[in-house]
């Protein structure tokens, strides 16, 4: 079949289009990686969580975060008597040097890790006037470095205090769930360094991820649902005093 | 610089985010809105009385308007790409839509407004006047001198017409900020339907009261008699609007109180420390109770036009400071305690800082000194200084 | 025709008011990026921006592809769930080219207690002591094998 000049170059273009539209679900770095399998989130398994403060130290020096912020960090309670309502929590800096001794004894006392939740229904995703911060098709929020005012509007707007404006950039910057490496099949950093199996990254669209299993199995939490954001980071073991 | 924390904040919240400029906001913005609503008193609801202060209440409301931007720009991480709200606008995120009811409002509603209200006298003007102002008038009258009867009352007619279009767009332009803060489920202090209303209410207090002042300085100023009708008429106004005002303020707390929700201990206990000396002193009985009884006062006694006089000059003052203590103890307090409800922060505001209370002071005398130059080029009290229209049209 | 002549000038303001908004929706279409909206409400190529951020830890898998001798030691003791990396700190750049850039020498006495001093808060199942009383300040290998720490006397291999 002859092809003319003028059918070529009708077809090209069609097919750059198309070609554009089959690698659209794929970041151009990861090659191997089609978004719309994924659906990614956390657990988080309280019982085994020790305060280390290693996630912490990871994740600062995997991603450049700035003293003084924190993508993560580790909450310490220390709940007296049966009032829930009015836990003892301290995180010195962000429990990146690990816990002092407690000065309370009794009672229940553990830690409690802390990210960004990734929310399904993410109120700084509702409230960015600009379209600077958004839910990825795989279900992770993040923020356009590129695009973002700095007007501050998320970082008031996230129930969970996860988000931060980094001095340098002058952006909202928050836990990306180290999207650079989920993308290529590694594990997020904290997740990796975590010594006791406390934080493990789930695939929640993977039918035969073994956290998505233990999702579907246990008793497990989110922070404040009550404000109805569908946070995917899932906490095992939390008890009723943490905030 | 270390922020003394008492209790326990989320690590990221020690540091506040909204400084005294996002304060600064909807103060000034509530001022434009305040203005504008007692300038459509005359226009459309016929409030003979008040006609005095129309044409002073529009250009107050622009000149605010005009400066109401800049503290959001300075507040900005990324100034240079504010307009990125004009070019790809969240719809879901009540902050977008600052771009576009700011520019409805600031061209299509103020500027018109003054412009078909000036029209006769800017062109008057442009015949009439020398040197580098005979150009800005020409420019201003859009190359057409028709000011006969017919255009003129044509004019009227627009101009009511956006005076009606203006009362729920100064609604929307101010109405909106409280939504911003109304609409965040995270914050509790902020969180709540009545936000949008009290603002809006609050703004028109603030305007009111605002445009008092500025008419009776003005008078005092020019050595003109002030006129006591117009005067006691927009006493009235703001008397009414502040029992309004108060009443839904009042209703807010009473409801929190009673519902004690888990948020009200330690919002309790932040408004019974760190933000007693700005809520409780300051707003509610410097900036609240004692303006309403001053006013109360004229509405109940007999008193003489002096007494009146300097009872709402006071009133008036301590009414603005009382509406800016307002925004600012919603926007601070709204970020002074944890949402964990287990801890406080501290406010450290700069002095001479991109957002500073320097900063703050400046953007706050900045539309007084553009308003003197609109009362200049644009003066509301024409008697004095007009041409006859006749001349104006010979020389046509 | 007389109500046209005398509103002249409002057909002139109309007329200063359409050239904006033309003005604004012809700016607008360069100015906006060109990915935007490809999934949503925000600009298509930041995701891959953000994927194609630098890793500075390499991962478990990566030390074990050439590691298999610490692994075989590590995968019978306690520690077979702790990543390298924990203890070691990140080696993306040493994975990469491990001649060039050696992993620091850690010194124990300041390592293990991060995880082992005890603590009210951590779990009671969790092996913890107060490392003044357990060692006297002595070093933690001078006693345990990191890799696999049961007791072994003798030292770090």
């Amino acid at each position: 079949m002859n092809i003319t000049r003028r059918q070529l170059l009708i077809l090209l273009p069609a097919a750059a289009i198309a070609w554009e539209h089959i690698l659209a679900g794929t970041p151009e770095s990861s090659p191997n990686y089609n978004m719309t399998d994924h659906w990614w989130g956390m657990l988080m398994d309280i019982t085994k969580c020790i305060g280390c403060g290693s996630c912490v130290r990871a994740c600062q020096l995997e991603n450049q975060v700035p003293d003084g912020y924190f993508r993560t960090w580790v909450e310490r309670y220390h709940v007296a008597d049966w009032e829930v309502e009015y836990p003892k929590v301290d995180s010195p800096d962000g429990g990146k040097r690990g816990f002092p001794p407690a000065k309370e004894d009794g009672g229940k006392n553990f830690f409690v890790p802390k990210l960004c939740n990734h929310c399904a229904d993410s109120p700084c995703t509702q409230v960015c006037p600009v379209g600077a911060t958004f839910v990825s098709p795989d279900g992770v929020v993040l923020v356009d470095q590129k695009y973002c005012l700095g007007c501050r509007y998320c970082v008031q707007a996230c129930p969970y205090g996860c988000r931060f404006i980094n001095p340098k950039t002058e952006t909202a910057n928050k836990c990306t769930l180290c999207y650079h490496r989920i993308t290529k099949g590694l594990t997020t950093a904290c997740c990796e360094v975590c010594p006791t199996g406390t934080r493990q990254l789930a695939d929640l669209k993977n039918p035969n991820d073994p956290i998505h299993e233990f999702l579907k199995t246990h008793s497990v939490q989110v922070l404040k649902p009550h404000l109805a954001t569908r946070a995917k980071v899932f906490y095992y073991g939390l008890d009723g005093s943490v905030r | 610089m270390q922020i003394p924390v008492e209790g326990f904040m989320y690590p990221n919240e020690v540091e506040l985010q909204w400084s005294v400029l996002i304060v600064l906001y909807p103060f000034l913005t509530g001022l434009v809105a305040g203005a504008f609503i007692l300038a459509s008193l005359e226009r459309v609801f016929q409030v003979e009385a008040v006609k005095p202060t129309y044409r002073l209440a529009l250009l107050t409301a622009l000149a605010f308007l005009m400066v109401a931007p800049l503290p959001l720009q300075l507040h900005l991480g990324h100034p240079e790409r504010s307009f990125e709200m004009y070019l790809t606008p969240h719809g879901s995120s009540a902050m977008a839509m600052f771009g576009f009811v700011y520019l409805w409002y600031l061209l299509g509603v103020l500027v018109l407004e003054i412009w078909l209200d000036y029209r006769r006298d800017i062109v008057v003007m442009s015949q009439s006047a020398r040197g580098w102002k005979r150009p800005l008038y020409r420019t201003l009258t859009l190359g057409s001198t028709n000011i006969s009867e017919r255009s003129l009352q044509i004019d009227e007619r627009v101009g009511w017409l956006i005076t009606v279009i203006g009362i729920p767009s100064a609604f929307l332009l101010h109405g909106y900020v409280g939504f911003i803060f109304g609409s965040v489920k995270a914050n509790p202090w902020w969180s709540s339907p009545l936000m949008p209303v009290v603002f809006i209410f609050s703004a028109m207090v603030s305007g009111i009261a605002i445009v008092m002042l500025l008419y009776m300085l003005m008078c005092w100023l020019r050595r003109e008699a002030i006129d006591m009708r117009c005067v006691d008429a927009v006493a009235k106004y703001l008397f009414y609007t502040f029992i309004l005002d108060f009443s839904l303020e009042m209703l807010d707390l009473i409801h929190r109180i009673y519902e004690a929700d888990e948020s009200f201990r330690s919002l309790d206990f932040m408004v019974h420390t760190r933000l007693f000396l700005s809520q409780v002193v300051i707003q509610i009985l410097l900036g609240t109770v004692a303006p309403i009884g001053l006013l109360a006062l004229t509405q109940v006694l007999k008193l003489t036009d002096l007494r009146r006089r300097h009872i709402y000059v006071v009133a008036g003052c301590l009414t603005l400071i009382g509406i800016f203590a307002m925004r600012w103890n919603v926007v601070i307090g709204g970020q002074l305690f944890s949402k964990s409800f287990l801890g406080y922060t501290t406010y450290k505001m700069g002095f001479v800082a991109r957002e500073g209370l320097l900063t703050a002071i400046i953007l706050t005398i900045l539309p007084f000194v553009i308003l003197w130059v609109l009362l200049k080029l644009l003066p509301p009290w024409p008697e004095k200084h007009a041409i006859p229209a006749s001349a104006a049209a010979s020389a046509d | 025709m007389t109500n046209f002549k005398d509103a002249g000038h409002l057909f002139r303001m109309a007329a200063v008011f359409l050239v904006g908004v033309v003005a604004f929706v012809v700016l607008r279409t360069s100015f906006v990026p060109r990915s935007f909206g490809q999934y949503g409400h925000y600009r298509g190529k930041a995701i891959a921006e953000i994927a194609a951020l630098p890793t500075s830890y390499a991962g478990h898998q990566v030390c074990e592809g050439c590691h298999t001798d610490v692994l075989d030691i590590k995968s019978k003791g306690v520690h077979k769930g702790v990543a390298c990396e924990s203890c070691h700190g990140p080696l993306a750049k040493h994975a990469d080219d491990p001649a060039s850039v050696q992993p620091a020498k850690l010194d124990t006495a300041k390592l293990c207690v991060r995880c082992h001093q005890a603590n009210i808060a951590k779990p009671k199942t969790f092996p913890q002591v107060v490392a003044e009383e357990h060692s006297g300040g002595a070093a933690c290998n001078t006693c345990h094998q990191p890799h696999t720490p049961a007791m072994v006397a003798g030292g770090s291999r």
